[in-house]
């Protein structure tokens, strides 16, 4: 492939119903204008989706199937400091500090585009430390559900069983994908402050050089988890 | 919009992804806050039936959106990818379908079965934990 062809190629790009059409016609690449580790992440994440979606979808006919009462989420995650007890508080903190991660991911992105080393890596560290406390509250929920109450995938002394299943299979899941976006978001921050993106340093796990779309890539897997939250947060949380 | 670097690794130009304002990101996490804060509300005052559903749906739908085509930057592609990601998930749809109409079934059933069993045989000793 001829630097000249991938110029006129995307001198024809078309837009709306026809470019689509264009696109998926088209010779070697139906993403036009996209790194393709930009592509391949969203085919990672569209099958992703699947993933949760057939956990969400299962938890609905368990959930719809049981004839023991279901707990109330809204007790059960309930938190007192001090006072009376605020129901669903601690799950609504986990909620704000995701979203706040999301925010700083996003303004890391931009400020890697914009090349700005200092405060790129600041917001990668910013977005892993919180995310890490994402993971430490979970945890804490984690710990208060099997030991205080006696949660187990298999049983559970609230009410129906399935509830312990669906709970530990989807929030652990969902915590898995944090704690590995969390590593590879310290790995990010490592490489930014060394100017590997800069330099075109290639990484562990390539020999392609290193470049600022790498940090946008990681923002679309960080930017996911924090989508997935959101459906979990609507469906086994508020539900 | 692409150049070859490196003889064989095409590339997007940099300046095309910096286009976007800083201003977008901050409103768009301003709406987050407030989104998420509606549907704790939704909690909080015992909001209950029909609409719990739809509100806690509606804040869903509101915050999914917003991040899929702000934060991870969908209304700036190309509709060619729009498609490949969005259409794909709705398959889902069928899969809810298919479980709630077994998930009814299996409830008619264990009713008619666990019924049947509590008028033989008494109510069922309390688990021992």
């Amino acid at each position: 492939m001829s630097a000249q062809n991938v110029a006129s190629d995307s001198l024809e790009l078309k837009p709306g119903l026809e470019g689509v059409i264009e696109d998926w016609s088209s010779d070697q690449r139906a993403f036009k204008g996209v790194p393709w580790g930009k592509a391949m992440m969203w085919i990672f994440l569209v099958s992703d989706t699947f993933i949760f979606g057939c956990f969400l979808a299962s938890y609905m006919t368990v959930r719809m199937s049981t004839l023991d009462p279901w707990p109330n989420s809204s007790e059960v995650f309930a938190l007192s400091f001090g006072g009376a007890p605020i129901p669903l508080i601690l799950i609504a903190i986990m909620t704000f500090v995701l979203i706040t991660s999301s925010g700083t991911m996003a303004l890391a992105v931009n400020f890697g585009y914009r090349k700005d080393k200092r405060k790129t890596f600041w917001l990668l560290i910013a977005t892993a430390v919180l995310g890490a406390t994402f993971v430490g509250m979970q945890v804490f929920e984690w710990s208060k559900l099997i030991i205080d109450e006696g949660v187990r995938p298999w049983a559970n002394p609230m009410g129906a069983a399935q509830f312990g299943s669906v709970f530990f299979m989807v929030t652990g899941f969902h915590g898995t994908h944090v704690t590995i976006g969390v590593i590879f978001l310290f790995i990010m921050a490592y490489k930014v402050s060394k100017g590997h993106l800069d330099d075109r340093q290639p990484g562990w796990f390539t020999k392609r050089g290193g470049n600022y779309e790498e940090i946008e890539i990681m923002g679309l897997y960080w930017h996911f988890v924090d989508l997935v939250w959101v459906f979990i947060f609507a469906f086994f949380y508020l539900w | 919009m692409e150049h070859v670097a490196d003889g064989h690794e095409p590339v997007v130009k940099e300046e095309e992804a910096i286009q976007h304002p800083l201003g977008v990101y901050f409103k768009i996490w301003i709406l987050l806050f407030v989104l998420s804060a509606m549907s704790y509300a939704v909690d909080y005052y015992q909001i209950q039936g029909y609409m719990r559903w739809f509100l806690i749906l509606l804040f869903m739908v509101l915050k999914a959106g917003l991040i899929i085509a702000v934060f991870m930057h969908m209304v700036w592609e190309r509709l060619a990818m729009v498609y490949f990601i969005l259409l794909p998930p709705l398959l889902l749809l069928t899969f809810v379908a298919i479980g709630s109409l077994e998930a009814d079934w299996t409830f008619f059933n264990r009713a008619i079965y666990f019924l049947q069993e509590l008028v033989q045989t008494g109510p069922a000793p309390p688990p021992a934990h």
